[in-house]
């Protein structure tokens, strides 16, 4: 696989506690990926040092090729747009488009940004301190498009802004995918919005990869199950089971399986990409408590 | 990296500017003033006999001119500390535009590198004019005055000044990568620097070079006006006195201040016809007994001079001498030359932190 994020045994250590641990994965590259996961999953973390914004205390991060931030060339591959949207609040709209050009030297599409702002209908003159949540999260995408990047990273970029400027923003995040075909990394809460735009989801749960894939094969690989109550482990081989309940007569399964249901006394529902995420989610994350007393002990 | 820097620098810098101009306006329209002055009153004086009131009335001119400008320079590299250096780095910090600043094409050593030297760099070249300017400005009450050398002086005449700004800027942006907010850094800074130009005062820039050490006999004040004050003789204007202590003839420390205990008193204590130096032991020498008698019955508020006379005896024949240590006037430019060189050296290093800090540690 061509990853264009991978991650060996990645750590991320503020003092005691560990934001991260452990932490393989792989990103394929030319893909629109969501990465979701509960609070303190390690989401943010992954996503700044992919930037470069931080640096692993211990494990390799490598980001297209480099390490990330190591260089002007590196940190030209990549573009951020942090949660918050954070932007210079004295410094007009302008002014930002100029600090674009002069901190991306050679790299800078100075007509993409003229012309990215003036679809939004931002106002050059505005200072980016009275523009709105939304406004501002637009500013900053339309800084980390216009320096040409190959990769963009967006951590939760849309959590703070209300339906209307959520959608619109995704919408040129869309647009932009569309225009330069630029790899995304997109981590939010709201599957929602990632099933809108993603067709890679990488779900991390505790610093551990729980489930990761294109999102069309794992929709089509997993199904609800219910019928007669049984026992899960008189499933056929090839169906591995995500989430069960049972009540005393029915049981409901979630299961992967790369093959056809062909049992007759299932009834048969498709999965939401939500059944989805939160099934692995539970799942991991009942799997956890078994691992952190160890932890504990041994600290 | 530059323009941008100079793009979030312009307007505190445009401010200051403005302020150090009209400064400059202020200058050169009363200085020219006040150096007629010294011309018509000091210059002046000399052939005439009238040096003192005519210095008294001098130093009276432009009396606001003294009490505000050199405290406006004593604060100005504190006030840069705070207001430049603290918020450089931990405004970033605190608003999360730091994260769109090194996502940048743009490493974060040149990030750091660029807004260092043009905010840094602002901040010495204000404070360097200013004490220019003042410097021109107070050259004829300096003259006259002799006290450049005086702790409340040196730090805002001359080049030291701008060693301060290069600090006390160092300093603020340090503390603004440690703290990660604007305001304990400045509080910071403000301490840090006062502690550190405290420090230097008094505990560096005495021992910057060796000082030097003159010793002279302890005379005795008669009669009216002052007494000759210990180094009279050897120390000239302007030369800065470090301490001045009092020995016997065993070569001990008995007092300061050209006489005996801490406070530098001669007294003379007559005990039946006998007369001893307090503090120091009894007159070797013997006093005309009408003259002791006299100052012993106190029947004049001064003693006769023929007492006076025994007693400047008593203190020869015992040994007295004031040894003071001090550092020339003519030392003026070393001492600033080194002062300056330490507090840009410290700037430096402080600013070699911020780029580990900023680099590595703040990740």
């Amino acid at each position: 696989m061509n990853a264009m994020i991978e991650t060996s045994a990645v750590g991320k250590r503020y003092g005691r506690r560990w934001a991260l641990r452990d932490c393989t994965l792989a990103i394929p590259a030319g893909k629109v990926v969501g990465l979701v996961g509960p609070n303190g999953a390690g989401k943010t973390t992954l996503l700044q040092l992919a930037a470069g914004l931080l640096y692993p205390t211990s494990g390799t991060v490598t980001v297209l090729g480099g390490e990330p931030g190591s260089s002007p060339a590196q940190l030209a591959k990549v573009g951020f747009v942090a949660q918050d949207a954070a932007v210079y609040g004295r410094l007009s709209v302008a002014e930002h488009l100029r600090m674009g050009e002069w901190l991306n030297p050679g790299g800078w599409d100075g007509e993409l940004a003229a012309r990215r702002i003036a679809d939004l209908g931002l106002d050059l003159r505005q200072r980016a301190g009275s523009l709105s949540g939304g406004q501002r999260a637009q500013l900053a995408l339309t800084m980390a498009v216009a320096k040409r990047p190959e990769l963009i990273l967006l951590d939760e970029p849309v959590a703070s802004l209300d339906p209307l400027a959520r959608r619109e923003f995704l919408q040129t995040l869309m647009e932009v995918v569309a225009e330069q075909g630029t790899s995304v990394v997109l981590s939010s809460h709201l599957i929602a919005d990632i099933e809108r735009v993603c067709d890679y989801l990488v779900v991390l749960v505790a610093s551990r990869v729980a489930l990761a894939g294109e999102v069309s094969e794992l929709l089509a690989a997993h199904h609800r199950l219910s019928g007669p109550r049984r026992d899960p482990g008189s499933l056929p081989s090839g169906q591995e089971v995500i989430e069960a309940s049972d009540t005393d007569v029915q049981s409901t399964f979630l299961i992967r399986s790369d093959g056809p249901v062909l049992d007759p006394a299932w009834t048969h529902r498709p999965v939401t990409l939500d059944d989805l995420v939160l099934a692995y989610m539970s799942r991991a994350r009942s799997a956890e408590p078994a691992r952190r007393p160890g932890l504990e002990v041994v600290r | 990296m530059t323009r941008f820097a100079w793009l979030q620098a312009r307007t505190q810098t445009a401010i200051a500017a403005a302020a150090l101009a009209a400064a400059a306006v202020v200058a050169v329209v009363t200085g020219p003033r006040l150096l007629h002055l010294y011309h018509v009153d000091i210059v002046a004086c000399h052939p005439a006999g009238t040096c003192e009131s005519a210095t008294t009335a001098f130093l009276a001119s432009f009396r606001w001119m003294q009490v505000f400008a050199p405290p406006a320079l004593l604060v100005l590299p504190a006030l840069l500390g705070m207001f430049w250096g603290a918020p450089l780095v931990a405004r970033e910090l605190e608003t999360g535009t730091f994260r769109m600043a090194w996502t940048q094409s743009v490493t974060r050593k040149r990030w750091l590198a660029v807004k260092l030297a043009v905010a840094g760099l602002a901040s010495m070249a204000i404070t360097g004019l200013l004490s220019l300017i003042l410097t021109w400005w107070f050259s004829p009450i300096d003259r006259v005055q002799a006290n450049v050398l005086t702790p409340s002086m040196f730090g805002v005449r001359g080049i030291v000044p701008v060693g301060y700004a290069a600090f006390a800027f160092a300093l603020g942006v340090t503390a603004g990568t440690l703290l990660r907010r604007t305001i304990p850094a400045m509080a910071v800074t403000l301490a840090g620097f006062t502690a550190a130009r405290l420090a230097v005062t008094y505990y560096v820039r005495p021992h910057l070079m060796g000082s030097l050490r003159a010793i002279t006999p302890v005379v005795m004040s008669t009669g009216n006006g002052p007494a000759p004050t210990p180094g009279a003789g050897v120390l000239q204007p302007g030369d800065w006195v470090l301490s001045a202590q009092t020995i016997n003839g065993s070569g001990q420390v008995i007092g300061a201040y050209g006489g005996v205990g801490a406070t530098g008193n001669i007294n003379f204590h007559v005990s039946h016809g006998a007369v001893s130096l307090v503090g120091v032991g009894p007159c070797p020498n013997t006093f005309p007994a009408a003259a002791v008698s006299s100052a012993a019955a106190r029947t004049s508020a001064q003693p006769p001079a023929a007492f006076n006379t025994a007693a400047q005896e008593c203190i020869n024949k015992l040994g007295l001498r004031d040894i003071v240590t001090y550092q020339p006037l003519s030392r003026y430019w070393p001492l600033q030359t080194y002062e300056t060189l330490i507090f840009l050296g410290l700037a430096v290093a402080l600013a070699a932190f911020c780029f580990w800090r900023v680099n590595r540690s703040l990740t």
